[in-house]
């Protein structure tokens, strides 16, 4: 078994340790930094991203392996750095304003950092300013944004506005999920893409970055 | 008030434990009898997709009077016995107090108005959020937060006039370390979560809640543990989690709504709250539910079976929006009613014990929250909780007790698991029987990944 295969199993099986000694062993033998990344952690979560999508597995699996994903990441960040390999995407993510419903929006955002995205978590409550200035600070891809109550959903179209006010709007692509929400309603505020849930949020957002 | 823990079940045989007849009615002075041998019907309505600021607050009180308003004249016109309406706030209505005080004056005004004029019979449940969370909130107990609720509770009580009103909210407490215990299926965070977080919280600000309902003449009801185990039983219908560890932690949680109950809650119990048969067969207080008639704000695999103690019926939340019929939450009530009237009627002919059977029996052997719902296995269960003392051994006999009554259930036939399903059964049986005799010990176990937890918040006693 080669050691992108065997790291690739490790990750499916969500083994931290299992994941950290391989990588670190393949650094040791020079193996190139993005291969380690793509054929072997990610190859491990497109694998177990596909059996969740086919339900096989449950979340906790799912979001173990991103932990040993996100354990071998941090020992090739510094080689990637050097090689200029930069993360796949950026997305700023939050809960609008007046609403306090986060644990779908947590789950997007491990899924998304399981694909190997960079995510900059605003919590709930967010202000249509907040999601504005951090994706002009950190040159985000996206701004994710979900809702679970009728009367905040409103809230969503504020922060298409807010994009087109500080002239990024084309720089960054607009998600929006949440129990209310519709493809319909995306449509009508002029958001970019709606997701029913957070595996296909996820797949999403690394399709739009190119990841 | 003191709290005072139960120490036996209030029923002993499972033959008692029936819908619409709880062993301490609440009466109320319009004349009903909740759990006094008849189920009511309890509408719970939403406003529909719009705005809700200072410019749309005569809009969104509109709706409410519209929805009142025409649901007392269908109670009217269908011969309803008698009726709660239900408002669960939006948050910016507990954020701004003055609102949900507004829209309770409103709403008991019609009630009264159609009572004193038709003769109907109804009352009024107000919900407030439990808004305490975020950053910007340093302590549970005090702060904008905390009293901008109580005074959403105390100013509804004071203008509820003569119309029969009821508190209930939907606590939170422990949430924060919880929903990372679902999103992993960590049974041990789900365990120090529930027992040694949300049962003192639910102590703290119920007793608070209690003081301002004996204050104000209002019935103090009950708490549903909507952001834990419901956030569970939505998750595992979405395949995210599994059903087993959603039935488990709804056990748990029946711990934890009990506190309510300990501490002067008279019920009825809010409706959401799917650990409502455990709060009356430990408290004998009665309770409301939803079920099938909740499909309209969520899905989940316990359609009937809710139905089999409950002593009000409830559909969890509609919107105010227009069908062919006339608007939804008429519609969802006459639906309710409906319902009603089959269970009070079987009972009258001597059938309610039949009809029990079939109610449990439709739902029990395909889900495993189904299964420790069945009025049998919950009277079983709680049993084996209150011979323990104090919150964490409590929740720890439930998570254990659920478990084995899921794995009696699956190997007998009577209840059907999966394979992926059967493979978590048994990995959480194993975890259960690990946990520590002691919530300070466990606290040791989980600490180092509990970063989003500030006991201090809390004033309780751990530290990292």
């Amino acid at each position: 078994m080669s050691v992108f295969a065997e790291i690739s199993e490790q990750i499916q099986n969500g083994k931290v340790k299992g994941v950290k000694e391989l990588v670190q062993k393949a650094i040791d033998e020079k193996v190139n930094a993005k291969d380690i990344l793509e054929k072997g952690l990610l190859a491990g979560m497109d694998v177990i991203g596909e059996k969740f999508r086919k339900n096989e597995v449950f979340v906790p699996q799912v979001l173990l392996a991103a932990r040993a994903m996100n354990a071998g990441t941090a020992l090739l960040k510094p080689l990637l750095t050097q090689a200029g390999v930069k993360a796949s995407g950026k997305v700023a993510i939050g809960t609008v304003k007046g609403d306090l419903h986060d644990i779908g929006k947590n789950l997007v955002k491990l899924m998304m950092e399981g694909k190997g995205l960079e995510v900059f978590d605003l919590g709930a409550n967010v202000d249509p300013e907040k999601y504005i200035e951090t994706a002009k600070n950190e040159n985000c891809n996206i701004i994710a944004m979900s809702a679970l109550l009728t009367t905040t959903m409103s809230v969503m179209p504020e922060v298409v506005e807010a994009a087109k006010k500080a002239g990024i709007r084309d720089k960054v692509k607009i998600m929006i999920g949440g129990a209310p929400i519709t493809q319909t309603y995306c449509d009508q505020i002029g958001a970019d893409y709606f997701t029913p849930d957070a595996a296909s949020a996820a797949d999403l957002a690394a399709k739009v970055c190119g990841a | 008030m003191a709290r005072k823990e139960y120490t036996s079940t209030a029923y002993t045989d499972v033959k008692d434990f029936i819908y619409g007849s709880a062993k301490n009615p609440v009466k109320l002075k319009n004349g009903m009898v909740i759990g006094g041998g008849d189920v009511y019907p309890e509408l719970n309505f939403t406003l529909p997709t719009m705005s809700l600021n200072d410019n749309t607050w005569n809009t969104a009180l509109d709706h409410y009077r519209e929805i009142i308003t025409k649901t007392c004249e269908r109670a009217y016109e269908l011969e309803c016995p008698g009726f709660t309406c239900e408002l669960e706030t939006l948050p910016a209505m507990t954020f701004k107090p003055e609102w949900c005080i507004e829209v309770t004056k409103v709403c008991c005004e019609i009630i009264s108005d159609f009572q004193s004029k038709k003769g109907i019979k109804g009352a009024f449940r107000i919900t407030p959020n439990d808004n305490r969370e975020g950053d910007q909130v340093t302590h549970m107990y005090k702060g904008d937060r905390w009293d901008e609720t109580m005074k959403a509770f105390e100013g509804s009580g004071k203008v509820k006039g003569d119309t029969d009103l009821i508190f209930a909210i939907e606590t939170i407490g422990g949430k924060e370390i919880h929903d990372d215990a679902l999103m992993m299926c960590d049974l041990k965070k789900a365990v120090f979560a529930m027992g040694a977080v949300a049962c003192p919280d639910m102590e703290k600000i119920w007793t608070a809640i209690v003081d301002i309902a004996h204050k104000t003449n209002t019935v103090p009801g009950g708490d549903t543990a909507c952001g834990l185990a419901n956030t569970a039983m939505v998750l595992a219908e979405k395949n995210y989690i599994p059903r087993v560890f959603a039935a488990m932690d709804r056990v748990m949680a029946g711990v934890r709504s009990v506190v309510a109950m300990e501490v002067g809650c008279t019920g009825p119990d809010k409706d959401c709250g799917y650990e409502g048969p455990y709060v009356k067969a430990i408290s004998g207080n009665p309770i409301a539910m939803e079920g099938k008639t909740a499909s309209c704000a969520h899905l989940s695999a316990c359609g009937n079976i809710p139905m089999c103690v409950c002593d009000l019926w409830s559909n969890e939340s509609v919107q105010n929006i227009q069908l062919l019929s006339g608007i939804a939450p008429v519609a969802s009530f006459e639906t309710l009613e409906y319902d009603c009237r089959m269970l009070r009627t079987a009972k009258k002919k001597g059938w309610g014990a039949q009809l029990q059977e079939v109610l449990y029996d439709s739902d029990s052997l395909i889900d495993p929250h189904a299964w420790i719902m069945r009025p049998d296995v919950v009277l079983e269960i709680s049993k084996g909780i209150v011979k323990e003392t104090g919150y964490y051994n409590r929740v720890k006999a439930a998570c254990r007790l659920s478990l084995e009554s899921i794995k009696k259930g699956s190997d007998s036939g009577k209840l059907r698991l999966n394979d992926k399903e059967k493979d978590w059964l048994g990995q959480l049986l194993t975890a259960a029987a690990e946990l520590p005799d002691t919530a300070e010990k466990l606290w040791e176990e989980v600490k180092d990944d509990c970063e989003k937890f500030d006991p201090k918040k809390y004033d309780l006693p751990y530290e990292f």
